[in-house]
């Protein structure tokens, strides 16, 4: 065997490689890019869904802008207050207020039981089309029901139901207000978990004219406003606004509503 | 240069020069139901339902209240805005209710006595009028474009100080079924001409035109006749193909120039009002009177189709059963034409200013919603589209929540004419994705 020939092969190849190895270190030091650590440390803590919630296109890009200072600490949803907190701790800023954490809420129940069809819908099934068009459904403010939510809620949180309403799984849902944003109807709402009743209706129409469409709205009664013990509720345009710094959750609306309009909500 | 397609179109025994805007669709007209019948004074309806947002732009206020009583023309509604629109009484009653809805307010008079606005006044002479009291008057009178927009007309009219070369009157009346454009044309020739030639005057305009599809060739004789004299104004005819009356394809077709995209027909020196709009012009200048009532076609599954001049707020339901009723069982109401109209679930919504037809189809002629095929890529939507987008491409862009690629493919010149949808083999939802995605790209702009 001619070991002249190995020799020569193994020489040339190490010089090679001793040469481009030191090119690259050289490289590694004179062209390294800054990066502030910050960013990424607060990029190892995020939740990295992407979800876009905060208003930047991704975690890295969030990360990058609370380094920089042109976002607070609090913008992303899904992490929620312990996040928020993780974050304060790297940049070393004082830990926001109380982020209490909230979750997407639907304030309709006519479903397709409590409700009807004024008119046969024949159009692409997607609500934000049916708003455009036709009222079909007897109530203008309810729940459509085709599930424009559902199809945009990237964490599986909501189902429709068989009813035609949407079905908000509380553990799943990262408060990412995608759902909120979504619905044509504006009947989604981000509502604190500390909240323990809701007045399940969006419809500022009189009382009969509620009661004609559908089972379960907010006539505007009264009832439940005269038999708070702590005043928290208001009515609003023929609608029962709670007041939730001061409602304390005793459950006397959900009993005296008549047409089951108040809910206890269950997270 | 593009040139104008110029065609020849056979009309009985003649043979006209048409001219046209490039692209566009033929769908089936479907006019002879009504084209033949007079205008006809609809009866005086018993209450009336008025919608202060019912121009584009911002709602006008409510300065009555429930209880008051209100005479013929009285301002009920009043502009908040420049681009907006004052509202008037169209009967003498009583307001029953003002009401509010999701979307807007509505004011309710009850009560009429059969009144009818005086018409006695002689035609004032338009040489003693200046042009800021023509806008004035319009503005006042209320009057919006009548083709269908709604759009507040002494908007168009106030220049700003751009320079306004031409004013166009539209008489293409493209929308299928609709023929009360073409009845106003014929039976109202002068006040049509009368119109325009304020509008001119009040937009400082040299050039009047008129742009006529050929398939109401006695209106284009009609007007022919009545503009002799007058050798700025050119009576044109058109080619008949949907959108020929959209406000864009028209300055295309007849003086062969394009609106910048994004930008308005003011911007290159030309102002477009439908020709109804021109008649309520005229009355509002010679009889002092605000826009309470206007033309329109009831049309379709109807056992008596006619051409109606209807109070503003008048129940569809009124217009129908004097119609004779629906001819079978109804499938669909639209207000407008079929093809840019919007279907009612409800027969107690009033007529609009920008109502131009209700159209009955009967349950046999709706077909149910069929699930859309995949894109066959057979491009008929980008040949057929008037605006020379890519449909196709834009629906692909909102069904994915693309608002860059959506504004970079000019989703908002869509003029949501419909005639991608019409033509699509594969029956994708196009114009209903587009709209979703008009919509998303304005919402980014409103929060920028």
């Amino acid at each position: 065997m001619d070991f002249g020939m190995l020799t020569r092969a193994v020489l040339s190849m190490g010089i090679l490689g001793g040469l481009f190895a030191s090119g690259l270190a050289y490289a590694s030091v004179k062209f390294a890019v800054e990066d502030d650590p910050k960013k990424q440390q607060i990029e190892e803590i995020l939740p990295g869904v992407n979800c876009g919630a905060c208003g930047k296109p991704g975690c890295a890009s969030y990360a990058e802008a609370v380094a920089n200072g042109e976002l607070g600490i609090d913008c992303c949803p899904v992490g929620g207050a312990e996040l928020a907190e993780g974050i304060a701790k790297i940049m070393g800023v004082a830990p926001a207020c109380s982020t209490e954490r909230k979750v997407a809420q639907v304030l309709c129940q006519g479903g397709n039981e409590e409700t009807f069809d004024k008119s046969e819908y024949k159009g692409l099934p997607k609500c934000q089309v049916a708003d455009m068009e036709e009222n079909f459904k007897s109530c203008e403010y309810g729940c459509l029901g085709f599930g424009d939510c559902a199809a945009v809620c990237d964490f599986d949180a909501i189902v429709m139901d068989e009813n035609g309403l949407p079905q908000i799984d509380t553990d799943k849902c990262t408060s990412c207000t995608k759902c909120v944003v979504e619905c044509p109807r504006d009947i989604i709402t981000m509502a604190g978990v500390s909240e323990q009743v809701k007045t399940k209706c969006k419809s500022l129409l009189r009382g009969k004219e509620v009661k004609v469409a559908c089972d379960k709205g907010c006539i505007g009664c009264t009832l439940c406003a005269k038999k708070c013990p702590v005043d928290a509720i208001d009515m609003v345009d023929n609608l029962a606004v709670i007041d939730h710094e001061t409602c304390v959750g005793c459950g006397v609306c959900v009993k005296v509503c008549p047409t089951d309009a108040m809910v206890e909500t269950s997270f | 240069m593009e040139l104008i397609a110029i065609n020849f179109t056979k009309r009985g025994d003649i043979r006209v020069k048409t001219k046209t805007f490039k692209q566009g669709i033929h769908p089936k007209y479907n006019k002879d139901l009504t084209n033949s019948k007079p205008l006809e004074k609809a009866n005086l309806p018993k209450e009336v339902t008025l919608y202060l947002d019912q121009h584009i732009g911002s709602p006008a206020k409510a300065i009555v209240e429930a209880g008051d009583k209100v005479k013929l023309g009285d301002k009920v509604g009043e502009s908040t805005g420049f681009i907006s629109a004052n509202l008037h009484a169209s009967i003498s009653g009583e307001i029953t209710a003002i009401e509010e809805r999701r979307d807007s307010i509505v004011i309710k008079i009850k009560g009429s006595e059969g009144e009818q606005w005086q018409v006695d006044n002689p035609e004032k002479n338009l040489e003693d009028i200046s042009a800021e009291e023509i806008r004035e008057i319009i503005k006042e009178a209320g009057i919006v474009g009548l083709g269908g927009a709604a759009f507040p007309s002494h908007v168009k009219v106030s220049t700003d100080g751009k320079e306004v070369n031409q004013v166009i009157l539209n008489g293409a009346e493209c929308e299928p079924y609709l023929t009360v454009d073409h009845r106003t044309m014929l039976e109202q020739a002068s006040e049509v001409i009368y119109g325009l030639k304020a509008l001119m005057k009040s937009a400082g305009a040299k050039e009047g035109y008129i742009g006529v599809e050929v398939n109401k060739m006695d209106a284009i004789n009609k007007l022919e006749e009545v503009s002799q004299k007058d050798s700025n104004i050119n009576i044109i005819p058109l080619e008949v193909k949907y959108p020929q009356g959209g406000e864009k394809q028209l300055i295309k077709a007849i003086l062969d120039k394009e609106v910048p995209s994004g930008g308005l027909p003011l911007d290159i020196g030309v102002v477009v009002n439908n020709v109804g709009t021109a008649v309520a012009v005229t009355e509002a200048i010679n009889y002092g009177k605000p826009l309470i009532e206007r033309g329109l076609t009831v049309t379709g599954a109807v056992n008596n189709p006619q051409n109606l001049i209807v109070r503003i707020g008048t129940p569809i339901r009124d217009l129908i059963e004097e119609c004779g009723g629906f001819k079978g069982e109804p499938g669909k109401i639209i207000l407008g034409g079929p093809m840019t109209g919007q279907a009612q679930s409800s027969l107690d919504v009033g007529v609009s200013k920008g109502t131009s037809g209700i159209l009955v189809l009967s349950k046999d002629e709706i077909e149910d919603y069929k699930d859309p095929r995949p894109c066959i890529r057979c491009a008929r939507c980008i040949d057929g589209c008037p605006a020379k987008l890519m449909p196709t491409a834009l629906a692909n862009l909102a069904k994915n929540d693309d608002v860059e690629g959506l504004e970079k493919y000019n989703v908002l010149d869509c003029i949501e004419c419909g005639s991608c949808t019409y033509v699509c083999p594969a029956n994708i939802d196009l114009l209903d994705w587009i709209r979703i995605g008009k919509a998303k790209v304005e919402a980014k702009r409103r929060e920028n």
